[in-house]
């Protein structure tokens, strides 16, 4: 259990240092230097402001040596500095992170309940009517693309019925409304391959068995079912990660929400390469951590994780 | 049993007039009855196909979704079974009747301790007092104990992966006999086990059944296991009760038809040695194939494993010979060294005197040309979207041999050679029988002129009366085709009737090759004898011998 966990640990720790690394290398690939494209689209600038900047934020120095200064700085948590403002981009995405958390946990905790709600009631009923309506949900929901569903709901409840305001205004359906938005658009993934996989799980002898002791449907779905089919769902799970953090963007734009998507759509338009890079450094990380997490949750839901490295039966190889 | 009881005790289980149906007008269990009394041990026997499993699911109310009691009772100690509710069923369902299932290796929840899967049974049925943690604790290792388990203290934490096939029976066994049901419906409980545990796992189930007075049904392919430990056999076919008699009735005079020719293939008068294996005299002919001290070590450091240890055998050209043994003897992973499937990591494999362990890949797809492999399950080897003609006319295609008529032609001439009709050669692998789709893995395997086949388990999928058809032809094409045949298997009886020479096995190492009638009549090897005597058919074997001296 150990080496699994130290294995995983430094495999995260490496797809980081590689993110990192890509993202310096796809920079140096840009046609000029990051302040000499920052400054491009001010008309009016010399060169000696420019090579101000350039000795200012480091990008004067030979490559290797921005490489390792910014790794090291990395370290200690330096991300650099924000051409636009001036400020850490640490800071600047600190400063509105909290807003988009609060937005990306609760939409990831609705999709996870909506998925489970969707599914539970899907395999439980005995209506095959309402079966098929409910397994025909998640497609649906994945259909819907976030901002279309935003729009519409804004449409609806802030401009035909005016119970909810166009601004936030911290108000309760000024967080619901967004979080369900983007909770249902991430649902959809998650709840298809669960239902697949609980799919697969009831064609197995096991199940008959537990039936044949007794247990009711719900007992079989709630204690055995439902922990056999986490392991797929866990690891879509955590590539939705993506979808959230995307969603989230999007979102906060619609919803005219201040957060992460304003700052992004900020540093792409000012073409603020070290903000961009810090953004795209934290998606990376968020992204690796929480496959990391669910990488350590596995063996908790399979214990034959653990055990399947190693000894090559020949049935295994596969005659 | 001679004399005639007055008063027969009163059935516990009386099925009447039962038909369930897969879709309207298609039975697969057409008006059957069936009678269980308290305690007695009935074998329901039949193919696939015939009803048997069907029959014992109903029983517990444990069709799949599709099927439908269309007409008849299932009357259980006053209540039809066939008239409950789902919730109903639940609470009769492993607290009075309970299922002992046939796939070991699945039926144990993957994810959860063997230890919460036998307490479960408590916690579904809560029957008077609730007992403590503790007192549940002691209740499971207790089964686990009666059902014969090792070191149950810690067998309770492991999960059913670090159990063998046997051990997983043996608690899924546990877990039928916890509350005392009155009747258990064993479904096949042992046809994925070897001999070996497949004896030591029935008696166990027979004393706990004899014990608690449990009914049994027992439903069964095997004629031979039902013989050794019914009272009563029940003989299914297409839906329908063929036969339904005492064990001892049924040995000495079956009415049946059918049953007849059950009985004459589950044991077959010694069968006779094909003439092919008569030595010419004269310098004895080369090896058609042979194996030089095989050795293959899977895995490496601490975890090595010697899964073939220095296994050295002939096969002379036009013979049998088979290697039998239980699942990890290393039998399979031989006969892929005799293939060159899998590299030896010492010895060496020669065909027709020819040391072909160095050939690399041009030289193993000719050499493939001459040997071949069938393959256990037919379902499997062939690929369902293609028609049996494009399936036979493969291997002629990825050699390049022929242009179409030709190879239309030669489909033609296999399909005959291995008694398949003409228009089968249009139809696709989900069309055929199980016995016809190994007719057709077997012409794939002679369509570039194969003369040698090994066949790995051919037909351990296959159902008694279709595997003596098969055995039937691979002896035809041997004396047409002098074919040279390696034959893996687990199963005794078919290796006695299709060896010239058979090869005993056992953790990787050959412990006692020799002439079929040595090995089946004088045993040299104490593992042999081990082998010989879990080979179910006891009864059987007594009867044939009494009537064929």
């Amino acid at each position: 259990m150990g080496r699994y966990v130290a294995l995983r640990i430094g495999q995260a720790l490496l797809v980081v240092w590689l993110a990192y690394t890509v993202i310096f290398l796809a920079v140096q690939l840009l046609p000029g230097d990051p302040v000499t494209i920052f400054l491009s689209t001010d008309a009016a600038v010399d060169q000696a402001t420019i090579d101000n900047m350039k000795r200012q934020y480091g990008y004067d120095q030979p490559l290797p040596v921005q490489y390792f200064a910014q790794l090291g700085g990395l370290l200690h948590g330096d991300v650099g500095y924000s051409l636009a403002s001036g400020e850490p981009v640490a800071a600047r995405i600190g400063g509105v992170i909290g807003s988009t958390l609060a937005l990306a946990l609760s939409a990831f905790a609705t999709a996870v309940g909506l998925a489970l709600a969707v599914v539970a009631a899907a395999t439980l009923t005995r209506s095959a009517a309402l079966r098929k309506l409910l397994t025909n949900l998640p497609p649906l929901f994945a259909a819907v693309p976030v901002f279309w569903l935003g729009l519409v709901l804004l449409e609806l409840l802030s401009i035909r019925w005016g119970v909810m305001s166009l601004f936030p205004d911290g108000s309760f359906l000024s967080l619901a409304v967004p979080v369900f938005v983007l909770g249902v658009h991430v649902s959809a993934p998650i709840a298809q391959v669960l239902l697949k996989s609980i799919d697969t799980v009831y064609n197995q002898p096991f199940i008959d068995v537990l039936r044949a002791k007794g247990a009711s449907a719900a007992w079989i779905f709630f204690h055995h079912a439902l922990k056999n089919a986490a392991g797929p769902a866990a690891t879509i799970t955590g590539i939705t990660v993506g979808t959230l953090l995307a969603g989230s963007v999007i979102t906060e734009t619609v919803f005219a929400r201040s957060g992460l998507g304003a700052v992004v759509l900020q540093a792409v338009t000012t073409q603020d390469v070290p903000l961009v890079q810090g953004l795209v450094l934290l998606t990376a990380t968020v992204f690796v951590a929480v496959n990391l997490l669910v990488d350590l949750l596995y063996p908790l839901l399979d214990p034959r994780i653990l055990k399947s490295n190693g000894q090559g039966s020949p049935r295994a190889l596969g005659v | 049993m001679g004399t005639i009881t007055t008063e027969p005790a009163a059935p516990l289980l009386a099925v009447r007039g039962l038909r369930v149906e897969y879709e309207p007008g298609r039975a697969a269990v057409d008006g059957v009855d069936l009678d269980l009394k308290p305690g007695e041990i009935v074998a329901l026997v039949g193919e696939s196909g015939s009803g048997k499993t069907t029959l014992a699911r109903s029983i517990l109310g444990l069709l799949p979704a599709t099927a439908r009691i269309a007409a008849g009772s299932i009357d259980f100690d006053g209540t039809d079974l066939a008239g409950l509710t789902e919730k109903q069923l639940t609470r009769i369902r492993g607290r009075r009747i309970g299922l002992v299932p046939q796939d070991p290796g699945a039926s144990l929840d993957p994810v959860r301790t063997i230890g919460s899967q036998v307490a479960e049974v408590f916690r579904l049925h809560r029957d008077g007092r609730r007992r403590t943690r503790r007192e549940l604790r002691a209740e499971v290792i207790r089964l686990l104990t009666m059902v014969g388990i090792d070191r149950p203290e810690e067998r309770l934490r492991q999960y059913p992966h670090e159990l063998s096939g046997g051990l997983k029976q043996r608690v899924l066994i546990a877990i039928g006999f916890s509350l005392r049901p009155q009747v258990l419906i064993a479904d096949e409980p042992t046809s994925a086990l070897d001999v070996t545990v497949q004896r030591t796992v029935l008696e166990v189930f027979d004393r706990l059944a004899k014990e608690f007075g449990t009914a049994v049904v027992f439903v069964t392919h095997d004629l031979a296991v039902a013989t050794d430990h019914a009272d009563r056999i029940v003989v299914m076919r297409g839906g329908r009760i063929r036969e339904d008699r005492a064990v001892a009735e049924i040995l000495s005079r079956p009415e049946d038809e059918y049953t007849v020719r059950l009985l004459a293939e589950a044991a077959p008068a010694r069968a006779a040695a094909p003439a092919a294996s008569a030595e010419e005299g004269g310098p004895a002919p080369a090896f058609a194939l042979e194996a030089r001290g095989l050795v293959k070590v899977f895995g490496r450091g601490g975890i090595e494993h010697r899964a073939v240890d220095a296994v050295s055998f002939g096969v002379r050209p036009g013979t049998t010979f088979s290697l039998v043994g239980e699942s990890g003897s290393g039998k399979s992973t031989t006969a892929r060294m005799l293939m060159r499937l899998l590299d030896p990591t010492e010895g060496s494999v020669l065909v027709d005197g020819r040391d072909v362990t160095g050939l690399d890949g041009r030289g193993k797809r000719d050499l493939w040309r001459t040997l071949q492999l069938v393959y256990q399950n037919p379902d499997s080897a062939l690929d369902p979207r293609l028609r049996i003609r494009d399936i036979i006319a493969e291997p002629l295609l990825n050699f390049g041999l022929g242009d179409r008529a030709a190879r239309r032609e030669r489909v033609a001439e296999l399909l005959e050679q291995v008694n398949l009709p003409d228009h089968a050669a249009a139809a696709r692998p989900m069309e055929l029988s199980g016995g016809q789709r190994q007719r057709v893995a077997i012409a794939r395997a002679l369509a570039l002129g194969a003369k040698a086949l090994v066949l790995d388990e051919a037909l351990s999928a296959l159902d008694v009366l279709t595997q003596a058809q098969i055995l039937a032809l691979l002896q035809e094409l041997q004396r047409e085709l002098k074919l040279t045949y390696l034959f893996i298997s687990h199963d005794l009886h078919v290796v006695e009737r299709i060896s010239d020479q058979v090869g005993v096995m056992r953790g990787g190492r050959l412990v006692e090759t020799g002439p079929t009638a040595g090995i089946f009549g004088d045993p040299q090897h104490e593992y042999t004898r081990l082998l010989l005597d879990s080979n179910p058919g006891h009864r059987l074997r007594g009867l044939a011998g009494a009537t064929n001296h």
